[in-house]
């Protein structure tokens, strides 16, 4: 399956994380610290009303993010 | 003679710990009652709360909150202060003896990550597992001593809530003295954990490290680059040269340095939780998903958002009125008393108009903070305010600020304090600072009787286009500039002062909760007290000392403004009239200046005075309209105040701070003079250079 980036999901869509691209240390720190680790499970359950940030689900829980931020990080979708 | 041994009597000290929305609190709260105490950690402006529990043979122990974090990888302000008081790093808190690592059952995985964290520490553990009810409903059945085994430390199920589980957490904190020896159970691949081990009993020899903190230090070596941090001053060459060595090793084996050790310690968390966790699938999405649908729909969301946000600004800016009103008038009333009983002199006259009128001004907020606070607290425990900075991220994130800042900003409308204080949710210490630094421009309840009594002056009641009246489109525009104000320079801190940190959003949306009272009654005392302890204080003094400055040197025979005009307030502002010229204001604006530095709305009062205004008769206000338009300036045989005058007086009111009270709490929340400072002198600069222009500008129009 293509390997897109997570903010590129539409709801509903979900995959396995493959890695995270992002040269901010800090940042790339705290999203695997939040759970966003290699292989890891993720569904994009929604847009906020203005259409960022998402929200999505990771190991059982809602996580929001900004689509900047989830940009960099790498999806390989499940078959639908 | 005997020497008195030393008894070992210090009592023991456990920390609390645990994720953001795991309920920590609530824990805590349920294990102290009511004996708590609140203060910051010296140098940092985490908030320091501690208890006491006391067990059930008598003895008792002093119980820390450490503050909600999601790891102690030392990113934060909060997970720095945690981490070093694990490590026994902080000056007055001794290193805590136990760990109650407080875990949302329902949401197991994410919140093992700290504990897992907190286990490398070595110090004995005690795990409540918070929440098992609604983890429950989701559809999770937790094997707790299967867990326990797993960990290797006690785990206790609670629901702090309903105070289910807390006879038994007291007990096996009281029973758990000791850590039983116990390995590392996160497994690293084999090539790094050769490395660290190697490197920990380097730590360990050439440092005299204890165990975890070498295992600290080795995972900081190996999973940074080796520049930046503080490692060369503290380290032997030898160890930073080895630690170089086996950097270059793991990379050329293509080990992610940096995500390994979080990895690793997800992985074993997985396994784990397959162990212990039973899940039962459930039909149909949860209470949560259903509600979030709408709050956070693009119309309705929008709706309800502008429908709780409206409540609350009507709450603050005018349900609170009416306590307000009371507590004024209960002063009031113990003025008049203190002045039937009290001979009439200099003694009177500072308990009356000086220390009197400054208590005054402190509690008259207090109304508005509690109702702010009460709404904050239902808001965040509800877990309505993630969603609420999820909605307004996007445009917040526009001047570069937290989806979180807007709740502070709207809250300044009513009054700056609760704004600075409401900004407390806010993680990011450059976005707090920034948030705080433009608050007080969005114009609060304090300046509309200043607008008031200007528009009603000078404005003529005239229509624009038949139905838009020039009052009110002038006092709209009064607040439209302080917000425009708020963002623009919002945007220009962030740009310069306080860049660097990229502005990240990462918020979890926790499920929606019904708050207990007892938690919001209790947040609520909390911050009230600490606004009356600590603003309190410095603004009761600071009123003292304007008094003074408004009441000596003494007269003989004297009027009020005769008085005044004569006094150390008076000669400020005929001093200042030099500088206020170019704006447009005379020395009696000055002195209205000088006079409502503690609250912008006493510029009515004191411009009552310097008018000699009766104002007993209720008259008052009208007369001194009179006045005012009347006034005549000796040197131009103009009038002193023109349109002109009223709306370079409403801009320079708009944008400078003259509020002591918010400059207290500043001091306060920022734990340093630096801020409230540089804020003074930011906001006084801006409102000079911008009514500057507009008074240039408005003599070539006029």
């Amino acid at each position: 399956m293509p390997i897109v980036p997570l903010d590129t999901l539409v709801p509903g869509e979900k995959g396995t994380i493959q890695s995270i691209a992002t040269p901010a240390a800090p940042l790339r720190q705290r999203l695997m610290e939040m759970g966003l680790t290699k292989g890891a499970h993720v569904e994009l359950i929604r847009l906020a009303p203005l259409g960022d940030p998402i929200e999505i689900l990771i190991r059982g829980y809602r996580l929001s993010l900004r689509k900047e931020e989830a940009g960099s990080v790498q999806i390989e979708k499940d078959e639908q | 003679m005997t020497v008195a041994p030393l008894v070992e009597t210090k009592m023991r000290t456990i920390a609390v710990i645990g994720n953001p929305n795991s309920g920590k609190t609530t824990v805590f709260n349920a294990l102290t009652g009511l004996r708590q105490k609140v203060g910051n950690y010296p140098g940092v402006t985490v908030e320091k709360k501690e208890g006491k529990i006391l067990f059930g043979d008598g003895t008792e122990a002093i119980l820390l909150d450490l503050p909600g974090t999601y790891s102690l990888s030392a990113q934060s302000p909060d997970e720095k202060i945690a981490t070093d008081i694990l490590l026994g790093r902080v000056a007055d808190t001794p290193s805590p003896d136990l760990v109650v690592c407080v875990v949302d059952a329902s949401n197991l995985e994410r919140n093992l990550y700290l504990v897992a964290q907190v286990l490398d520490y070595q110090i004995p553990v005690v795990i409540a597992l918070n929440m098992v009810d609604l983890a429950q409903q989701e559809g999770m059945v937790i094997d707790d001593s299967r867990l326990s085994t797993e960990l290797g430390v006690p785990v206790v199920p609670v629901v702090a809530t309903k105070k289910t589980g807390i006879p038994e957490l007291r007990k096996t904190i009281a029973a758990t003295t000791s850590m039983p020896a116990r390995e590392r159970r996160w497994i690293l691949p084999r090539v790094v954990e050769d490395d660290i081990l190697a490197l920990c009993g380097r730590l360990q020899d050439a440092h005299g490290l204890r165990e975890p903190e070498a295992l600290n230090e080795a995972i900081d070596l190996l999973s940074g680059n080796g520049d930046g941090n503080n490692h060369s001053a503290r380290l032997t060459e030898d160890i930073l040269e080895f630690a170089e060595r086996s950097r270059k090793g793991l990379d050329e084996h293509g080990i992610d340095r940096a995500s390994v050790f979080v990895e690793s310690r997800y992985q074993w968390i997985q396994q784990v939780c397959d162990r212990v966790v039973q899940r039962n699938h459930l039909s149909g999405p949860s209470l949560s998903d259903r509600l979030d649908r709408v709050l956070t729909h693009k119309v309705w969301g929008f709706l309800i958002f502008v429908a709780l946000m409206a409540l609350m600004f009507q709450t603050i800016f005018s349900w609170a009125t009416v306590p307000m009103d009371l507590i004024g008038r209960g002063i009031s009333w113990v003025g008049n008393q203190v002045v039937d009983v009290m001979p009439a002199g200099d003694l009177r006259d500072l308990v009356v108009n000086g220390a009197l009128a400054g208590v005054g001004a402190v509690v008259t907020f207090l109304p508005q903070i509690m109702f702010l606070f009460l709404f904050l607290g239902i808001l965040e425990d509800s877990g309505y305010m993630a969603r609420a900075a999820f909605i307004m991220d996007r445009l917040m994130n526009k001047v570069g600020l937290h989806g979180k800042s807007f709740i502070p900003m709207l809250s300044s409308f009513a009054c700056a304090i609760p704004g600075l204080m409401a900004t407390r949710t806010i993680e990011s210490r450059k976005d707090r600072i920034v948030t705080m630094l433009v608050s007080p421009l969005v114009s609060c309840s304090a300046r509309l009787p200043v607008y008031a009594l200007m528009i009603a002056t000078f404005i003529p009641q005239r229509n624009i286009y038949g139905f838009i009246s020039l009052p009110g489109v002038t006092l709209v525009s009064m607040y439209l500039l302080g917000l425009v104000a708020a963002l623009l320079m919002a945007w220009l801190f962030k740009k310069t002062l306080l860049k660097g940190e990229a502005p990240v959003f990462i918020l979890e949306l926790p499920p929606y909760r019904i708050p207990t009272p007892k938690s919001i009654f209790l947040h609520m005392w909390e911050r009230s007290y600490a606004f009356l302890k600590r603003a309190g204080t410095f603004i009761l003094a600071v009123s003292i000392v304007l008094w003074f400055l408004a009441s000596y040197p003494k007269r003989e025979h004297a009027t009020a403004a005769e008085q005044l005009n004569r006094s150390f307030a008076g000669q400020t502002g005929h001093a200042i009239e030099p500088l206020i010229r170019p704006l447009g204001f005379d020395w009696k604006i000055g002195i209205g200046l000088v006079g409502s530095l503690l609250q912008r709305e006493v510029f009515v009062s004191t411009m009552g005075t310097i008018y000699n205004i009766n104002d007993s008769k209720g008259s008052g206000v009208v007369s001194l309209r009179e006045h005012l338009r009347q006034d005549v300036d000796p040197a131009t045989g103009r009038p002193v105040f023109s349109i002109l005058t009223a709306i370079c007086l409403m801009v320079y009111y708009v944008l400078a701070m003259q509020c002591m009270s918010t400059v207290a709490v500043m001091r306060r929340e920022t734990n340093s003079w630096r801020w409230p400072l540089f804020q003074i002198a930011y906001m006084t600069a801006l409102a000079y250079v911008v009514t500057f222009a507009v008074y240039r500008v408005g003599l070539l129009i006029v």
